[in-house]
């Protein structure tokens, strides 16, 4: 009876989408990025520059919309950092990816740290409110969980259906398919091979960044080192939960962050009994299990993980 | 821009490779450090004498290498088989649980049977934690990845629960950290804060390199990273192989675990690796993954963790610039190992 | 006729392009001109740089020197776009074609501005209609690439380029997948592209087909231009001469009895992981001392049988016999252990490890035997003396047994498997395209050494599509066809007709 009254409660729902926010951002990213053919593990790095940048530059006074934008370009940085060494130089796409991630986290660190050399407890700022969408926030029940959440959420519902339709629809689209499928194809057909990729990169990665600037920008009000803990692997379990595809991915990051939410619920209902580290680890091994059941059946890009080198034989 | 494959790579080359690697991760990383106004040359001298200027500072740089070998080598078992355990970090906590568990108390044995035994359950432990990782890829094609990324979030926990709950320290003032080793299961000391680790991270690596250029598995490892599909065309049982590479790879991280707890901090915490495992990976890519060289990068790696916190104490920087100048150096060390593979032409 | 419309009439001109490779020059100074509304055939065997030419024509290699000029234009940035945005279009050997995507997808990329919103789909679709219709192309605009036969890609693939409004089409040996019958049809097409006044660059190393095609042939050896020749005034006989430059002997198979069955299978079939039938029900079997040829375009079940015999799958049904004992385990290692040579299709990502060095590659097959490994260490000097023997005895060209295998030619390659798989004197020999990309030198090497082994006894399964091959090496020849095995028949009395229907799936009876 309990834990039914857990899943109707609007509470738990509005936690859920909040908590599937910088997943869709951080998906979305990732799946653009390997619908061209390359792996970022740059991801969890990316987040955290971002909700760093992010978090920053309001912290110094700026608009929280700025603070985005700042982010997204900090991203971009990394991103076009990436691509030079996988898309350009054609290196190993696991190792750039791993060696982002260490530079960009701990720059973030790095600065963290001179801006705020000794203090314990981070300081705070006033973050996005909850925006009631006029009529449809009316709606019993769907109106309090799905339309009074943060500007950022709507954005990142509103970014799935444009990335889909981007995908599928528009010239770009079939060059991003067609590059992370086939890539001599794509460029025996005239287009540019390293172009495609890197704009996808680039792109992608402004959406891991911004998925890092939600968290301290709408979720929490604040940015600490750890902040990100894992949540971009989770992204990348979460593409291949999605086999590649948009609407997928939104449906994988809400059913993961409904778990999350349920096991934050069961965590403070159950207490003491059970180790709370129990709780906290159950997001990692339901990623596990997720992948192991969908790898079989995931419909990898062709060339994801493929150098590209022009010309050579 | 065209590369051109080289047709044998130049002895000379690959090893200036990794040097010059360091020597631009430190240029780049310059402006980070004129940031306080302290010119870099002084900084970088500070950071020279911090980490090798003396007896002193070579101890502490060996002890901080120590770690550093051991994922090294770990990583780069795994990186040569193309197996891509990134997960070194949890495998080293798992080496420490096992040093913890049977090292404080269960086993009453003497050091010279005590400490083997640690270490082969260290071994095992990280072995063991690996294989999860390797038979999901073998069986069911699970991506290494994100499986070995995952359980190293796992680890912490259960670790941070171990030292919370079932394994705390009473006498440890309220700390979260786990019963300290007895002198049994400590490691003697080399001098300073260097400990035996070293001379096992030292043995190990040479027993790796042995294995890679002599034994059958370490054949069968290279033809399987070399070309999988040609592996299995041979009938080199490529599962069993892996298997193997993962239990070897996961084991060495986690005999850095050990090392760690009986020679230098002599318990089990949190806070027991900044991120060793990670490093690994850096340290197994500037050694180009051959063992030996990983002692070498292990040192050099080290050192730039050992100088930075000495110039950063000086400078008044925060500590993270090691680790900025550390993964700059992995960036700069893979372009560097193309510029030794290819020659790059430029073309207008 | 006056100068300056001969001049006119010239739509494309190579003026001294060369271009080196490492230590390879793969062309050499090259200049020739194309005419509108001919075919011009390039003629040359593998490795005399055709490709390479081609290549940097359309702009996937920069020439290191030389100049290309279309419609009398200097064609200068070296890309694929900049190629067919001058009138140039190109049919692929390896097709370039996302399987995952439709035929529409594939034939629209790169034809709208990519900084569209939306896309025209209904105007390609009936346009891709219109040009089917004209040139007998017929294609479903809808169908995804994975679910076409081969034949249907070639034509995807020409319809790519008379999408863009190419004027001149090169087509880089397209007949080397087709059945003799699809390759009538292509043939048709040129011509209606003749008519239309495209011009065709028909690269090919038959010299049957070019003289049915072509109206003027450019034979290419070593990378230079040795002759060109109006199709009309030449014979095969003389083109040949000018291709090879020097004669090649040929080898020639005498009758051998065949012996007792050493390799038999009984109603075998192998299905994939989702449960379609790869092999069918297959009969088949190889004595001592014979060559079993199979004939059929490439994808009808050949990987399935080669592999199946490799040890790399297991059948789902009927029985092998291996020396009239049934097989039960079928791992590769089961397969060398029962001394059965494997030659695989591709050297590159099965036959060898072109990272590792050459002792290393020629032990991957009995690394684990007791010549060559004891107590879990490799005898190193035992590998390397046998490297060293199986280089002399195969005339392996190769600075030392420690030079890695990436840097050797291709036909350097097949002789180091060659020399892995022969040098154990195999009694069953599976050998899948051995002679593939191969000069004629190495083809020929190739194929006295399987003669030579039926000649010592061995049971020789050939899997080939190179008609001609089949034909001069096999005993007796099988067809293969989604998967289902045609009865044998004894090379006499085949036709190359006949096993090109029965490669497009008719019975023998109504082949004949």
């Amino acid at each position: 009876m309990n834990s039914i009254n857990l899943l109707l409660g609007v509470e738990f729902w509005v936690a859920t989408i909040r908590i599937a926010t910088p997943l869709m951002f951080g998906t979305l990213g990732e799946l653009l990025c390997e619908r061209a053919g390359v792996l970022n593990l740059g991801i969890e790095g990316i987040m955290t520059m971002g909700a760093f940048v992010g978090w920053a530059a309001v912290y110094q006074g700026a608009d929280l919309w700025i603070g985005v934008l700042l982010a997204a370009i900090a991203g971009m940085v990394f991103g076009l950092l990436h691509s030079l060494f996988t898309v350009y130089l054609g290196l190993s796409q696991h190792v750039s990816g791993i060696g982002i991630t260490l530079l960009a986290a701990n720059l973030a660190y790095f600065f963290y740290r001179v801006l705020l050399p000794q203090v314990n407890t981070p300081p705070k700022i006033t973050p996005f409110q909850p925006f009631a969408i006029p009529l449809l926030s009316q709606i019993p029940f769907l109106g309090k969980a799905v339309f009074t959440q943060t500007p950022l959420t709507y954005a990142a519902f509103i970014l799935v259906a444009i990335a889909a339709y981007l995908l599928y629809r528009t010239p770009i689209g079939l060059a991003i398919r067609m590059v992370g499928e086939n890539p001599s194809a794509a460029e025996a057909q005239g287009i540019n091979i390293y172009s495609i990729r890197t704009l996808a990169v680039v792109i992608g990665s402004a959406f891991m960044a911004i998925a890092g600037a939600f968290l301290t920008l709408s979720a929490f009000d604040s940015f600490f080192v750890n902040l990100i803990n894992g949540r971009g692997w989770i992204c990348i379990a979460l593409v291949i939960f999605a086999s590649w595809q948009p609407f997928k991915a939104l449906l994988g990051a809400l059913l993961f962050a409904g778990f999350d939410a349920l096991q934050l619920r069961l965590q403070q209902k159950i207490g003491a009994a059970i180790p709370y580290q129990l709780f906290l680890m159950l997001p990692y091994i339901f990623s596990i299990i997720a992948l192991s059941v969908m790898a079989r059946r995931a419909g990898y890009p062709k060339a994801l993980m493929v150098p590209f080198r022009k010309g050579e034989r | 821009m065209q590369f051109d494959r080289r047709e044998t790579v130049p002895l000379g080359l690959a090893v200036l490779a990794p040097i010059a690697a360091i020597a631009i991760a430190l240029l780049l990383c310059t402006p980070l450090i004129s940031w306080t106004g302290m010119p870099a040359f002084t900084a970088y001298g500070i950071m020279f004498t911090g980490a090798l200027g003396s007896p002193f500072a070579w101890s502490e740089t060996l002890s901080r290498a120590t770690p550093l070998m051991f994922t090294g080598l770990g990583v780069a078992v795994a990186f040569r088989a193309r197996f891509w355990n990134i997960g070194a970090e949890g495998q080293f906590y798992l080496g420490a649980i096992a040093a913890t568990l049977l090292g404080t108390g269960l086993l009453n044995l003497p050091a010279i049977i005590l400490l083997p035994l640690i270490f082969m359950a260290g071994f095992l432990f990280g072995g063991t934690l690996l294989l999860l990782p390797a038979i999901l890829k073998t069986r069911i094609q699970v991506d290494e990845v994100v499986t070995t990324l995952l359980l190293n979030f796992i680890v912490l926990l259960v670790v941070s629960y171990l030292v919370e709950g079932p394994l705390k320290d009473p006498a440890a003032l309220g700390w979260p950290q786990a019963l300290p080793v007895p002198p049994e299961a400590t490691l003697p000391k080399l001098g300073g804060r260097a400990h035996w680790g070293l001379m096992i991270a030292i043995a190990s690596a040479i027993l790796i390199w042995i294995l890679n250029a002599r034994a059958v598995l370490g054949y069968q490892m290279k033809a399987i990273g070399a070309n999988i599909q040609a592996a299995l065309f041979a009938g080199i049982p490529i599962n069993w192989v892996l298997l193997l590479t993962a239990l070897l790879s996961g084991g060495l991280a986690g005999m850095g675990g050990v090392s760690e707890v009986s020679g230098l901090k002599g318990y089990l915490s949190l806070d027991l690796s900044p991120g060793f495992g990670y490093t690994g990976i850096v340290v197994a890519m500037l050694a180009q993954l051959h063992p030996i060289g990983v002692l070498i990068s292990a040192i050099f790696i080290a050192a730039i963790y050992v100088g930075a916190d000495a110039m950063s104490r000086a400078a008044n920087l925060p500590s993270y610039l090691a680790d900025v100048i550390v993964s700059t150096s992995l960036l700069c060390m893979l372009v560097s190992i193309l510029l030794t593979r290819y020659r790059v032409r430029w073309r207008s | 006729m006056n100068s300056t419309s001969v001049q006119s009439d010239i739509v494309l001109h190579l003026n001294h392009i060369s271009k080196r490779f490492g230590s390879l020059l793969a062309n050499d100074d090259i200049s020739l001109e194309l005419r509108r509304g001919e075919v011009l055939a390039l003629l040359g065997e593998n490795g005399a740089g055709k490709t390479t030419l081609m290549n940097i024509l359309f702009g996937h290699y920069t020439a290191d020197s030389g100049e290309i000029r279309v419609f009398g234009r200097s064609l200068q940035s070296s890309s694929p776009k900049a190629a067919l945005s001058a009138g140039i279009g190109m049919v692929h050997q390896h097709f370039t074609l996302a399987d995952n995507l439709t035929v529409l997808e594939n034939i629209m990329l790169g034809t709208e501005p990519l900084w569209h919103l939306w896309q025209r789909q209904q105007n390609a679709r009936q346009r891709v209609i219109a040009l089917a219709d004209q040139f007998g192309l017929s294609m479903h605009p809808d169908a995804k690439i994975a679910d076409l036969s081969v034949g249907e890609r070639q034509r995807v693939e020409i319809l790519k380029a008379l999408y863009r409004d190419v004027k001149i089409l090169i087509l880089d040996e397209p007949t080397a997948v087709l059945t003799p019958q699809e390759t009538e049809a292509l043939f048709t097409t040129l011509h209606k592209l003749t008519q239309a006044e495209l011009s065709v660059m028909f690269i090919s190393h038959k010299l049957q087909e070019v003289m049915r095609v072509s109206d003027r042939v450019i034979v290419l050896r070593t990378g230079r231009v040795v002759a060109t020749v109006p199709t009309a005034e030449t014979t095969p006989a003389a083109l040949a001469e000018l291709m090879v430059g020097r004669p090649i002997p040929q080898p020639t198979r005498q009758f051998q009895t065949p012996g007792e069955a050493l390799l038999q299978l009984a109603a075998v079939t192998v299905a994939s992981q989702d449960g379609r039938p790869l092999i069918d029900q297959l009969d088949l079997t190889v004595r001592q001392a014979e060559i079993v040829g199979i004939a059929g375009v490439s994808g009808n079940g050949q990987a399935a049988l080669f592999n199946l015999l490799s040890g790399l799958l297991t059948p789902t049904s009927g029985t092998v016999r291996l020396y009239g004992q049934v097989c039960d385990r079928f791992t590769a290692t089961d397969m060398v252990r029962a001394n059965i040579a494997r030659i695989p299709e591709d050297r590159h990502t099965t036959g060898l490890i072109g990272d590792m060095s050459i002792w290393e590659n020629l032990i991957l097959a009995d690394y684990a035997e007791p010549a060559f490994s004891q107590k879990g260490f490799l005898k190193r000097h035992s590998a390397i003396a046998h490297a060293n023997q199986i280089i002399q005895a195969f005339d392996v060209r190769c600075p030392s047994p420690f030079a890695t295998v990436r840097l050797l030619s291709g036909g350097n390659m097949q002789k180091l498997i060659l020399g892995r798989e022969l040098s154990r004197q195999p009694q069953i020999i599976l050998a899948s395209q051995p002679t593939r990309g191969l000069d004629l030198g190495a083809v020929t090497y190739v194929h006295q050494q399987l003669l030579n082994a039926r000649d010592r006894g061995a049971g020789i399964l050939l899997i080939s599509e190179d008609l001609d091959e089949l034909l001069s090496l096999c005993d007796r020849l099988c067809v293969i066809y989604q998967g289902k095995l045609s009865a044998p028949m004894p090379t006499e009395t085949v036709s190359l007709q006949t096993l090109g229907l029965m490669m497009a799936g008719k019975d023998k009876a109504d082949a004949i």
